[in-house]
């Protein structure tokens, strides 16, 4: 039991978490009959039942995971899973009703007219009994949490900014401040906001398909589940004291110290390659750092219209492929620094400290 | 000579034929199409809908509710909200006293938990909401301003529950907010307190309305065309 437990514990790393819900979203993907049949999705929720029944029986996987304001994020696992199956099988069926020229099942309904008294307030009223009493069940059976009364000069050990926003604090990890809490949330917002304007695509309005905006989906999906709600959930259960990584299983021991033996870029090419040691100016010292990151927002989005984008770049237009590929690079720009961080110990592509400029 | 004879009066016309009835419902049962049609028209709190939608658009398999669960959630925040202000003092001698003595004090006092999890539960509930558009290809045209509408009360339900969080002056409250605002302190604009969190619930009540306003102006619940 132990030994499986320790396995559990290293498998949740951050990496493996990371590589793990995106082979798991690719592998959802492309398949979709399959992977929304009843088979996968009974097994899927009775493997997570399974997995928190026996989890539970321990003491430190407890501790963390029956925090009052942690079981929200315990409800958000099932319910973006749940209506994850739910929208994805109704897609799936969807695409094989297109591929043979019968349209949307909602296509059905969508001139079917129904008085709104009775068929949309009764279930509205339905829903909203439901909901109350799932509330007050809760309110009931869990009381909400108070702890000592602040202190400003006592901070807990991990401080956490509330469960909602763990996603960007995780990427303070890779990211300094005005990346991670300013410049990467006004993207999402922005992307958001920009998303009907860019997507040019006429199909999939108003029902649930994959097959018709497979691109558009993916990148949401991306986006949503793995770099958001995955890392709310390592950011809620994972991180423990000093925002190291723990297991599930693992006791938060504050004297747990991960040596940090991160390395820039420029340390990397000037001392380590070069043997030279730093240069002075600032801008031959940083020069490929920098160049590194023009070249990834100039010179990528007209490469790439050319080769990988081909066909978005001519439906999109000009414009609209400039504002997309610059989104989509900024998205990619996480993953991208997780990954050499993982790989490389790499701590900053550009660091400047003299001008709190560091990418 | 056939004398009109008055017809005999039933407890049921007494009550539903009375002045008073009349003057409260104006049409009768909603079984009728001409009923069903009136009973929209007449009261203010269904009038937000149409008469008839689609028939796509009613099921939940659709649209999983969670719009109406956002707006729920946020009619359970601004209810039990004020019935907390009456008890809680918003400054830091009173706060926590006052958050014990609604937890210690208050037999099956719920409000608190109503709010919190409430507040907890609508974050859920938007994300949710914004997923379940997402899927469907809901933003696209004639939508692109509602959905727009729909990212900014996204963000300002993150806002109002971040506001929240500051509440109970315990040490999650000082903390979580610490390291939540040091984040956005980085930013060069808002990087300073902003105004109190009844100002933002104003704006989302009315960014609700236009919500609400553009569903139906734009074509009601989506559906394939």
């Amino acid at each position: 039991m132990e030994s499986i437990k320790h396995l559990i514990d290293r498998l949740s790393s951050p990496q493996i978490l990371f590589f793990g819900s995106l082979v798991i979203l690719v592998l959802f993907l492309v398949n979709l009959r399959r992977s929304t049949s009843w088979k996968v999705i009974l097994g899927s929720f009775a493997a997570l039942a399974a997995f928190y029944a026996w989890a539970l029986m321990d003491k430190n996987f407890r501790s963390i995971v029956l925090v009052p304001d942690n079981v929200p994020i315990t409800l958000l696992l099932v319910l973006v899973m749940f209506f994850t199956f739910l929208g994805f099988r109704k897609a799936a069926a969807n695409d094989v009703r297109i591929g043979k020229g019968l349209g949307p099942a909602e296509k059905d309904e969508t001139d079917l007219r129904v008085f709104v008294w009775p068929d949309l307030v009764y279930v509205e009223f339905i829903c909203l009994i439901l909901l109350t009493v799932i509330l007050v069940a809760w309110a009931i059976g869990l009381q909400a949490p108070l702890e000592p009364p602040a202190n400003p000069s006592k901070s807990p050990n991990p401080s956490k900014a509330p469960w909602y926003f763990l996603g960007l604090q995780e990427m303070l990890v890779y990211y300094d401040p005005w990346i991670a809490g300013v410049l990467l949330p006004g993207m999402i917002i922005m992307g958001l906001m920009a998303l009907p304007y860019i997507d040019p695509n006429p199909k999939g309005n108003g029902y649930y398909t994959f097959k018709e905006r497979p691109f558009a989906i993916s990148m949401f999906m991306g986006g949503f589940l793995v770099l958001w709600v995955s890392l709310i959930i390592l950011g809620t259960f994972l991180r423990g004291p000093n925002w190291n990584f723990f297991g599930p299983f693992e006791q938060w021991r504050i004297e747990k110290v991960e040596p940090l033996l991160n390395v820039n870029l420029s340390e990397y090419i000037w001392v380590k390659w070069m043997g030279v040691g730093l240069p002075k100016s600032i801008l031959v010292r940083e020069g490929f750092g920098i160049l590194g990151v023009i070249f990834y927002f100039g010179a990528l989005p007209p490469i790439l219209a050319f080769t990988a984008f081909k066909k978005l770049f001519r439906q999109m237009g000009w414009i609209r492929y400039n504002v997309m590929a610059f989104l989509f690079l900024m998205m990619m720009a996480l993953p991208i620094k997780m990954l050499l961080r993982w790989s490389f110990n790499l701590k900053y592509i550009v660091y400047i400290p003299e001008y709190f400029f560091n990418i | 000579m056939a004398v009109p004879t008055k017809p005999k009066s039933s407890p049921k016309d007494f009550i539903f034929k009375s002045q008073i009835w009349k003057s409260i419902f104006r049409h009768g049962k909603p079984n009728t199409h001409r009923n069903r049609t009136l009973v929209m028209l007449s009261n203010v709190f269904l009038h937000l809908h149409p008469i008839k939608v689609r028939k796509s658009g009613v099921a939940l398999s659709y649209t999983w509710c969670m719009g109406g669960a956002t707006f729920f959630l946020f009619l359970v925040e601004v209810i039990t909200g004020i019935l907390l202000m009456f008890y809680y003092r918003p400054t830091p001698q009173y706060a926590y006293t006052d958050i014990m003595q609604l937890r210690e004090d208050v037999s099956f006092g719920v409000m608190r938990e109503l709010h919190r999890w409430g507040a907890h539960a609508m974050v859920i509930a938007v994300w949710l909401h914004m997923y379940r558009v997402f899927l469907t290809g809901s933003y696209k045209p004639p939508r692109e301003f509602n959905w727009n509408v729909g990212v900014i009360l996204l963000v300002l339900t993150l806002l109002l529950s971040f506001t929240g969080y500051l509440l109970p002056w315990d040490q999650l409250a000082i903390w979580a907010v610490t390291v939540g605002s040091n984040m956005a302190r980085a930013h060069p604009v808002i990087g300073h307190e902003g105004p109190g969190s009844p100002l933002v619930t104003f704006v989302v009540t009315i960014l609700i309305a236009v919500h609400f306003w553009r569903v139906r102006k734009d074509g009601g619940i989506s559906g394939p065309l």
